[in-house]
């Protein structure tokens, strides 16, 4: 018998474009990247997710757990990943928070797993690319603008995981999960993955050489003294450094050349932001627009770039300001960084309308191009 | 060679005239090492030496994946021949869900203690016993949080002594202690359930029965299997080393009471 293992995308047509909205299309495209084990607990807006993993990863031979807590499914999801299962989790940056203590341990046992965040506004940035969780460890966090490209950011997200045997961070928020869209899931070929050699079969045992997965060791000492935790973080920090060094950043850049200022965004506010830099520019305002795809690794050479060229780098977020950190970190001075976005203003804390509003944009932007334009 | 061997003789009528050193091997097949860090006294190795060799006798290394809470007893998981997952403390069961479902054709036992199972994580074991999750939990229980030097735990029984309940523990300040076994036992999911303990060779030899049980309810997929070891802390206790397996029978042995609770193949006639 085998386990549910890694499933290789079939080779087949484009399949049709079909109406979907974010939850489903996410779903799809968790299991055309082989996905085979999700295990959640609801909350809005990421119980649609789990109600698609629900109807449609039984039909695939994989397996959805209704998790009586969020401990409890990234403990599920540790336990299936651990045997070598593509797996995912997920839930709001609230129920993420309860799933810190593992999510660290779970990098620093070196596994990997897809982790979704259906978000609230974006409050969870520093959650997500900081880590809420203890010791050093990063995770991989990715962005994506809207369903279409949720689609392959998804599918990518299993790929970077199994490759850098690390969590990978999906960050979405409620306009993603709930947004229909004709999307078409196509399985993307990522290439070869390493070989999950070390993966928990049981079959090991017995041999003098049964394997171990720990976020304490990577290999038993067969001694009596035990594990030496100096050895095992130094190690793991250097695999973070690599990570980070060679997974290439992501960036969506537009009318950047001549842009006295860029404005920089993340997520749905992306395409939010965009509209609002278009539209000025057909009115001759030197604009442009700088999205980061992926956060972790920030690409902090693109801002850069676009911080020296510019008079000044406006971030918009819907927080209090937690990216423009990193903007500020990657400008560097070249620039003033100004802060346009802010906390939403949604009363049901899903942080939906009125804040992302291109006209309330425009007048944000404008103000920052009056001034050092 | 043929014919009975007979071990050397050794003078005894003076002081010996060279170190003592072990004349035979009595490692377990599946533990690497012949001496453990421990404490003198202490239970643990006994139950996993017990736990060990029931899986060598059903035969079943080759397909075992042992999930580790934390612990005094997470030590071994560095010199155990079987396929070790290291899990957070209070958070093997819901690790060891994830592996079974994932590969139905593992047998996956979590090792945890009482602090570990109890306090911390006392509803990952319940909602996996009423799942019906075909796993073995094995719960060490000295009724103190051994390793951080000697506390209270959720199953500190009443009058107990611990660092964090100097007087003894008192229901009115501490409350009273949680009976797992029991709890487990009322759960419909649950299919084996034994309380057992190391503090003698015959409590010994009951525990190494309940463990084949457990694991053999495991090997049936006749749903969750539950062993809860009673084991010696002489140091958490703060009593003489060899008065600690007495003391195991007088005070928490008095209250969580030993035997089979439950085993519902027995009463689907299924010989133990």
């Amino acid at each position: 018998m085998s386990g549910l293992g890694v499933v290789s995308p079939s080779v087949s047509a484009r399949p049709a474009r079909r109406l979907m909205h974010g939850s489903e299309a996410i779903a799809e495209a968790m299991i055309a990247a082989g996905c085979r084990f999700f295990a959640g607990y609801p909350m809005t807006p990421f119980t649609e997710v789990l109600e698609e993993m629900a109807r449609k990863l039984p039909d695939v031979g994989g397996v959805c757990m209704n998790a009586e807590s969020e401990l409890e499914a990234v403990g599920m999801a540790w336990g299936a990943a651990a045997t070598g299962t593509p797996a995912a989790t997920g839930s709001t940056g609230q129920g993420l928070s309860l799933m810190q203590e593992s999510l660290a341990e779970i990098t620093l046992a070196r596994l990997p797993l897809v982790v979704l965040n259906m978000a609230r506004g974006q409050g969870d940035y520093w959650q997500a690319t900081r880590g809420g969780g203890h010791g050093d460890y990063r995770h991989l966090v990715i962005a994506p603008v809207d369903v279409v490209e949720a689609v392959e950011l998804v599918q990518s997200a299993f790929h970077l995981a199994a490759t850098w045997r690390n969590p990978v961070v999906v960050m979405g928020d409620y306009y993603l999960a709930h947004t229909a869209r004709a999307v078409s899931v196509a399985p993307i070929d990522p290439g070869p993955a390493p070989p999950n050699d070390w993966a928990l079969t049981g079959k090991s045992g017995g041999t003098g050489r049964a394997k171990l997965v720990s976020f304490l060791g990577s290999v038993k000492q067969r001694d009596d003294v035990g594990y030496d935790l100096a050895v095992h973080y130094r190690a793991c920090a250097e695999h973070t450094a690599a990570m980070l060094r060679d997974v290439p950043p992501q960036v969506e850049e537009g009318l950047l050349d001549d842009a006295d200022v860029v404005v920089v965004a993340f997520g749905t506010p992306g395409a939010y932001v965009r509209a609002a830099v278009r539209s000025l520019r057909e009115e001759g305002y030197k604009v442009g627009w700088l999205r980061p795809v992926t956060l972790v690794p920030f690409p902090s050479d693109a801002v850069a770039a676009a911080g020296r060229r510019a008079k000044a780098v406006a971030v918009y977020e819907n927080n209090a300001g937690q990216m423009v950190d990193d903007v500020r970190l990657a400008v560097l001075g070249a620039a003033p960084v100004e802060f346009i976005g802010g906390l939403s203003l949604d009363p049901s804390g899903f942080g939906i309308a009125p804040d992302l509003d291109v006209g309330l944009l425009r007048r944000r932007i404008l103000d920052v191009v009056e001034r050092h334009g | 060679m043929s014919g009975p061997r007979h071990p050397p003789i050794v003078p005894t009528d003076g002081p010996p005239n060279a170190p003592a050193r072990l004349v035979d091997d009595f490692t377990p097949a599946l533990v690497d090492v012949g001496a453990h860090q421990l404490c003198p006294g202490c239970g643990e190795p006994i139950a996993l030496r017990s736990l060990m060799e029931a899986i060598d006798e059903l035969e079943l290394v080759d397909r075992t994946i042992a999930v580790f809470g934390i612990g005094c007893y997470t030590a071994f998981s560095n010199n155990l021949d079987v396929e070790v997952l290291q899990a957070l403390h209070g958070r093997a069961p819901s690790v060891a869900t994830g592996a079974k479902r994932a590969r139905p054709d593992t047998i996956i036992v979590t090792v945890q203690g009482d602090g570990d199972m109890v306090s911390e994580g006392l509803q990952e074991v319940l909602h996996a016993a009423a799942r019906g999750e075909n796993i073995t939990c094995v719960m060490l229980n000295n009724g103190v949080f051994g390793e951080t030097g000697g506390h209270m735990s959720a199953a500190t029984v009443l009058g107990q002594r611990t660092k964090t309940s100097l007087e003894g523990r008192d229901p009115v300040a501490h409350g009273r202690p949680i009976l797992l076994a029991d709890l487990v036992a009322r759960l419909d999911g649950a299919a084996f359930v034994a309380r057992c303990a190391v503090n003698s060779a015959g409590t010994v030899a009951r525990t190494r029965k309940a463990l084949l049980r457990a694991l053999d309810t495991q090997r049936a997929g006749a749903g969750f299997s539950f062993v809860e070891i009673l084991t010696m802390c002489p140091t958490g206790w703060f009593v003489e080393t060899a008065e600690a397996p007495r003391y195991l029978a007088e005070h928490l042995g008095a209250v969580h009471f030993s035997g089979v609770l439950k085993d519902i193949r027995a009463e689907d006639g299924t010989p133990a």
